[in-house]
């Protein structure tokens, strides 16, 4: 039973990460440096469900070539519409406050 | 030969994969952009927005974690079912060898635990829903709840499809057992391959809407 053992271990990884995630998210960091910690910590829980829930570790290569080429072209996507608004970023009014001119009134 | 769809139990000589393995993860490729493209109208609409609220302030961080929660112990419950049919493994006869009612058993335990918790996940899920719809606020009130709404419905579409093959898989599909286990074994794992990657998408959809 060695296999559910490590499922197991897995899962323990993920529930500390998970509780690690909001930890992170209640430091009042800089909003660059949560953000960045946040989506770390959320890439290494995505990591060990793809590679030892799903199996990837250890799969063939005509699975993992199409998967990194997907993960490529997703990041690339991503990356290149912040690239394109990093000109213009609106960084005052980041994390307003739910307050009355941003939400409709009763 | 096994039915009219070709090496769903033994390996392609070629690939060396089955059809159906090969097939989950091309499918999967293609919802990684599907997300993708959600998640890069995200990164426009925000950083290109003077007045994005404070996200914690509007949907509830403690319910989306107990949800996260739920999620990933859905996941393990989904490989254990998987692996307690033991297919994976070279037959070993010994005095702790199941028999195949046994594992079909342990299998039907953890599918059902599987099902059981996805359920609470919508259930938590209609919940979030009912509280903001309460409150006047909907996709339509800001670019925010917009994407919150689009986002997570479109997730939680996709965890209705999981349950809907998983009901399956633990009801009707279970005649496959007797007649080709390995069969069998092959789809509980694919199902299990699309309903991990349903709980990779939350996983990243977790920290961009609550906690970002």
């Amino acid at each position: 039973m060695t296999d559910v053992r490590g499922y197991v271990a897995v899962f323990g990884g993920l529930m500390v990460l998970t509780l690690a995630t909001v930890t992170i998210a209640n430091l009042s960091l800089p909003t660059g440096v949560a953000v960045a910690l946040g989506l770390l910590v959320a890439s290494v829980k995505a990591a060990l469900v793809v590679m030892f829930f799903m199996h990837l570790k250890g799969e063939r290569p005509l699975v993992l070539w199409p998967l990194a080429l997907t993960a490529f072209l997703c990041l690339f996507l991503i990356i290149f519409v912040l690239w394109s608004e990093s000109d213009h970023v609106q960084t005052a009014g980041y994390r307003l406050p739910a307050t009355a001119e941003f939400l409709p009134t009763s | 030969m096994h039915g009219s769809i070709p090496y769903t139990a033994e390996v392609r000589p070629d690939t060396g994969l089955t059809n159906p393995k090969l097939g989950i993860w091309l499918f999967l490729a293609s919802e990684v952009m599907l997300f993708g493209a959600l998640f890069s109208a995200y990164a426009l609409l925000r950083s290109g927005d003077l007045a994005w609220p404070d996200q914690s302030t509007i949907v509830s961080v403690p319910l989306a974690t107990v949800n996260t929660l739920v999620l990933i112990s859905s996941s393990v419950t989904m490989v254990l079912a998987w692996a307690a049919l033991g297919s994976h493994r070279k037959a070993s006869p010994g005095p702790d060898a199941s028999t195949p009612t046994e594992r079909l058993g342990r299998y039907r335990l953890f599918m059902g635990l599987t099902l059981l918790l996805g359920c609470v996940f919508l259930g938590i899920k209609a919940l979030e829903y009912a509280d903001k719809f309460s409150h006047g606020l909907g996709p339509a009130t800001n670019n925010f709840l917009g994407l919150y709404f689009t986002m997570t419905g479109l997730h939680a579409l996709h965890v209705v499809g999981g349950l809907v093959v998983n009901l399956y898989l633990i009801g009707p599909g279970t005649r496959m057992w007797t007649s080709d286990p390995t069969r069998f074994a092959n789809r509980v794992e694919v199902a299990g391959i699309y309903w991990h990657f349903v709980d990779v998408v939350w996983i990243f959809l977790f920290p961009v809407m609550y906690l970002l």
